[in-house]
């Protein structure tokens, strides 16, 4: 532990990626007023994608320098520069997305970069955080963005709506996590990850420990929308705005499993099995069960989202040296196909988000073919078709947890995925296999969007193609995080 | 050249495709040109294949064997390695050779979305050759699914009414199948890890360990079966077998012409190439296990008679060709589990004579449906009068199907029941009536459609065959003539693959002995004395 009073200049590098976000966060905020109402749209968003882009360029170098910082608070690994690049890429992916429905939908673009930027902070701390108190704070950062942003949509009753219902029920499920990072101090006498997993490791488990992760897991397993705490999922993605569903579906869902990962594996959580098996078994089936008969496309995503933290949830009962990389895999992979969904969505849906029924995208394969293909290459990757990294993804992940011999769960999972392929298949059908209901062609994609969909299909092919890269960083950071 | 030229004959397709998207959508026939330019160049690029596997039909093992093993994603052990021995060598020029033929004969039919129709076609015919051409585990998966993706968009764009569903169905039946696979074999790859201490999805270094799961006192007897049961799902729902045929005769009926012939004529194939290649060698205790056998041999019996009922029944020239391809498959079925030289080397023949006939008699129906747009029997009648060179064709197509000698579909079947029959009589009793009703509804069907006088004026005006069309029929009329005239090369491509074979799944068969008895030509002395010989050697 640095006993120095004041933290060495390297551990400011160590979250350099958090400063560069906040500085750019707050420059939004203070140049929204100071520009010109017309212009400022497209500067505040520039700003915002500068700051995401520096804050990659952040975490590169910052990947140089490992280790703690900050009397142990946070740290640096190779398993914290993961989760900090995919979700400064994801950040960028989703700015770039938002340009033009900000001024599609007619929503005043300030505050709404600069939450983003601010959630991201609060996502990155989140993956470096070695501490229960700072993970609760940085978790803290992330929700109250991204509750603000859900209502953001506000002449939409059904976004104040959504907006409403998730900081209600989050903060509640924030509680059970603070009261069960409480619970956890109480049978162990820290709130560091280290010390935590020293004091479980050697003798006796307190029983209070078994209540503490329970109460830690209820309330991360509410910010990734896993079953059985799921139910404001559907609601809330369909009253938030489209990009911000694609950031929200994504990003502090990564960071949350970032979290569980190191309270789980690192901590060595006591008892995570059977919880977890239950959980994955509930969501997968739930999730893709509510599916079936969604005719709103961004409710069926939301489902689709909750089958999706179920299958990575099956990597978290399997054992740390599969299941993690096999988790890690799982939500880079996840991030590009979803993302890359709602940005289809998000533009196809136009002003109101009037088009966001199933019927709407009738016809879409002919009214606006390369839209219509990439989406497709979004669902079959979350369908799990291979060529894509959704394939690998669920491969990973159920090949680890059968290394476990969790046959059952695994049988679950694999059933699952089938039953998946109808609803996914259900959206391609209606792009390409029926008449268009309007002739009218939909706007051509301004060049942001491009941007953000050439990203994220190449993301999505070449973890299908190449996942060997990927998937060895992440074996290897899973080594280094078991080592500590 | 010989080390890569099962790349280049997987990718031809694939670049074709590549082009396409390049090509203006407007531009029609620039696009009809290219496809047909690269179907062609596929079954070309395959030619040379024919002369180099020949010299080297008797040799042991795979050959062409490119890539090497866990050279892909080393991390979990999959490899991108291709090799192909005689069984996948004759399923790899039909493949090419009917992927030819399908798309010439989408010339006309297929007026809507033509640019994406070709570059689905040809993104199909990838997949398809990678199935046959995989080593490894990991990457015949990756084509076996992959080839779903194309073959569900060309059923549900282009197919007829009741697409949609029929799409679906076909997707998720297969999808269903394909999962419960891939957990049986992560299974042998655990497995093999813990015997070798490597993770790898090589099929050679699985077919070393995954035989001892039977007898290994950790797993035993029942779970080497629930792998196989996961095998014989996915395989079984892919040929398809009774019970799990439903989704045929709606994919079948919905899907274009060309469609039809590559699902019928190809795909099928991948579950009984399946059978061959995966569940037989890595489960022969489970594949000798009289229960198991008993119910495969049982579930192919029910699919001849089955299929040939239904066949007799259907009042749509589709539906019937298709119903006739559950019977058909299940002879393939029948040779497999028959497990004797003659009743796989039968088996495969079949395949292939399955896939020209079957490939034939589809695009028969869809030259009457391109002109009368209607498939029901009872609308036409005295065809012969007005498209004699159609009535020709179409005679000679549906005596090869029924198994007429001197065409193909007899050497098959005959080999087929031959080999069932040395194993027990009873079986091949059982299935020789699905001959015989295979002559019926074929030979009901083309006295209604084609003897008589023309009844319905609508049919007084059609047209014959365009030189296009003939040309499309005319390598598969060869091939039929070919192999039911002179089979005995066929025969011996097919000896060393299949006698290896049945000597895995029981060891010390007579007539299996493998690369030994495979040199000695006496042996592959035609069909006749072949069939005479191993015909004695069973019964001792």
């Amino acid at each position: 532990m640095s006993a120095s009073a004041t933290p060495l200049a390297v551990e400011y590098v160590r979250i350099l990626p958090e400063l560069v976000l906040s500085i750019f966060g707050m420059a939004v905020m203070v140049l929204d007023p100071l520009i010109d109402e017309r212009r400022n749209q497209r500067t505040l968003g520039n700003i915002a994608l500068l700051g995401s882009l520096a804050a990659i360029i952040a975490t590169l170098y910052q990947s140089q320098y490992p280790g703690p910082g900050f009397w142990n608070m946070v740290n640096v690994d190779a398993f914290s520069v993961f989760f900090h690049f995919l979700v400064t890429t994801v950040t960028a992916i989703v700015i770039l997305t938002s340009y033009d429905y900000m001024e599609v939908q007619q929503i005043r673009a300030g505050e709404y970069y600069g939450l983003i930027l601010f959630g991201a902070v609060g996502m990155c701390l989140m993956s470096s955080a070695v501490e229960l108190v700072l993970i609760f704070i940085a978790l803290e950062i992330s929700s109250i963005s991204t509750y603000i942003l859900a209502g953001f949509r506000r002449r939409a009753a059904i976004s104040s709506e959504a907006s409403l219902k998730y900081f209600l029920l989050g903060s509640f499920a924030t509680a059970f996590f603070l009261y069960g990072v409480a619970l956890m101090f109480g049978a162990t006498g820290s709130t560091s990850i280290s010390v935590i997993s020293q004091v479980l490791r050697s003798g006796q488990i307190p029983v209070l420990a078994y209540a503490g992760i329970a109460l830690m897991f209820v309330g991360l397993g509410f910010k990734v929308a896993a079953a059985p705490f799921h139910i404001w999922t559907p609601d809330v993605y369909e009253g938030a705005p489209s990009p911000v569903v694609g950031f929200m579906s994504t990003a502090p869902k990564a960071a949350v499993f970032a979290v569980l990962l190191r309270i789980m594996f690192e901590a060595n959580a006591p008892g995570r099995l059977w919880l977890i098996w239950v959980t994955a078994a509930l969501s997968m089936t739930l999730g893709n069960i509510g599916a079936l008969v969604q005719d709103n496309v961004k409710r069926l995503l939301a489902y689709s989202s909750i089958a999706h933290a179920g299958y990575l949830l099956v990597a978290f009962a399997a054992l740390p040296s599969g299941g993690i990389p096999a988790a890690m895999f799982y939500t880079a992979s996840y991030a590009a196909m979803n993302v890359g969904a709602f940005a289809v969505v998000s533009h196809f849906a136009s002003a109101g988000e009037r088009y966001v029924t199933l019927e709407d995208y009738s016809g879409l394969g002919r009214r606006s073919p390369l839209l219509a293909a990439t989406l497709t290459i979004f669902l079959l990757s979350l369908i799990g078709i291979p060529i894509t990294g959704g394939f690998f993804a669920k491969f990973y992940v159920f090949s680890a947890a059968l290394q476990a011999n969790l046959v059952g769960l695994v049988i679950i999972g694999v059933l699952n995925s089938a039953i998946g392929a109808y609803y996914y298949l259900r959206i391609i059908v209606m792009m390409y296999m029926r008449e268009p209901r309007e002739e009218a062609p939909v706007p051509a994609a301004p060049i942001g969007l491009r941007a953000a969909l050439t990203l994220t299909v190449f993301a999505t092919i070449y973890l299908g193609i190449l996942p060997g890269g990927v998937l060895e960083y992440a074996s290897r950071s899973a080594a280094e995080l078991m080592r500590q | 050249m010989q080390s890569h030229i099962l790349s280049i004959i997987l990718f031809t397709p694939l670049a074709g495709a590549f082009l396409l998207l390049f090509v203006p959508k407007e531009n029609k026939d620039a696009i009809r040109w290219i496809a047909n330019i690269f179907a062609a160049a596929g079954l070309l690029v395959s030619i040379p294949l024919v002369p180099w596997f020949w010299q080297q039909r008797f040799e042991p093992g795979f050959k062409f064997v490119e890539g090497a093993v866990n050279n892909w994603i080393p991390s979990i052990g999959a490899g991108y390695v291709l090799g192909i021995d005689g069984i996948s060598f004759l399923l790899i020029m039909l493949t090419t050779l009917l992927g030819w033929v399908s798309i010439l004969s989408s010339w006309e039919a297929i007026q809507n979305r033509v640019k994406e129709y070709y570059i689905w076609f040809l993104i199909l015919q990838t997949g398809m050759l990678g199935v046959f051409m995989a080593l490894d585990f990991f990457l015949f998966f990756v084509f076996w699914e992959a080839m779903l993706v194309p073959m569900y968009l060309l059923i549900g764009i282009w197919g007829g009414p009741r697409k949609l569903y029929a799409a679906i169905k076909f997707f998720l039946y297969t999808l269903l199948g394909s999962v419960l696979m891939l957990l049986a074999v992560l299974f042998l790859y655990f497995y093999n890890y813990r015997q070798t201490g490597t993770y790898t999805f090589s099929i050679e270094a699985l077919y070393k360990t995954a035989p001892h799961i039977f007898h290994d006192p950790a797993y035993g007897a029942t779970f080497a079966i629930l792998l196989f049961l996961a095998f014989f799902i996915a395989f079984a729902i892919k040929v398809p077998m009774f019970p799990f045929h439903t989704w045929l005769p709606d994919a079948h009926v919905e899907a274009p012409t060309a469609g039809s012939v590559i699902l019928a004529g190809v795909l099928l194939k991948m579950g009984t190439y399946g059978f061959v290649r995966f569940a037989l060698p890595f489960f022969p205790d489970v594949a000798m296990h009289p229960k198991v056998r008993g119910w495969m041999i049982a579930l192919s019996i029910i699919g001849i008679i089955y299929g040939a009922l239904v066949s007799l029944m259907q009042k749509d020239m589709k539906k019937l060709v298709a119903y006739s391809s559950v019977s058909h498959l299940g002879f393939c079925t029948l040779g497999i589990f028959a497990l004797t030289p003659l009743g796989l080397s039968g088996s495969v023949l079949q395949q292939i004579n399955h896939g020209i006939s079957t490939g034939a008699l589809f695009l028969i129906v869809g030259i009457l449906y391109e002109r009368r747009h209607t498939r029901e029997i009872a609308e036409y009648g005295g065809i012969s009068n007005v498209m004699p060179v159609y009535a020709t064709i179409t005679m000679i197509m549906f005596l090869s199907s029924m198994g007429l000698p001197l065409l193909n579909g007899f050497v098959g079947e005959f080999t087929i029941l031959q080999g069932t029959f040395v194993e027990n009589w009873r079986w091949a009793a059982w299935a020789v009536p699905g001959v015989i009703l295979a002559a019926a509804y074929l030979l009901w069907l083309y006295q209604r459609v084609f003897f008589g006088t023309v009844t319905n004026p609508k049919n007084e005006r059609l047209h014959d065959l365009t030189p296009r069309e003939v040309l499309t029929f005319a390598p598969l009329i060869i091939m039929a003539l070919w192999i039911g005239i002179y089979p005995k090369p066929f025969f011996q491509i097919l000896e060393q693959p299949v006698n290896q074979i049945v000597q895995t799944v029981r060891p010390g068969y007579p007539g299996a002995g493998g690369a030994v008895n495979a040199s000695v030509p006496v042996s592959s002395a035609g069909t006749s004395a072949q069939l005479a010989s191993e015909n004695a050697k069973g019964n001792k």
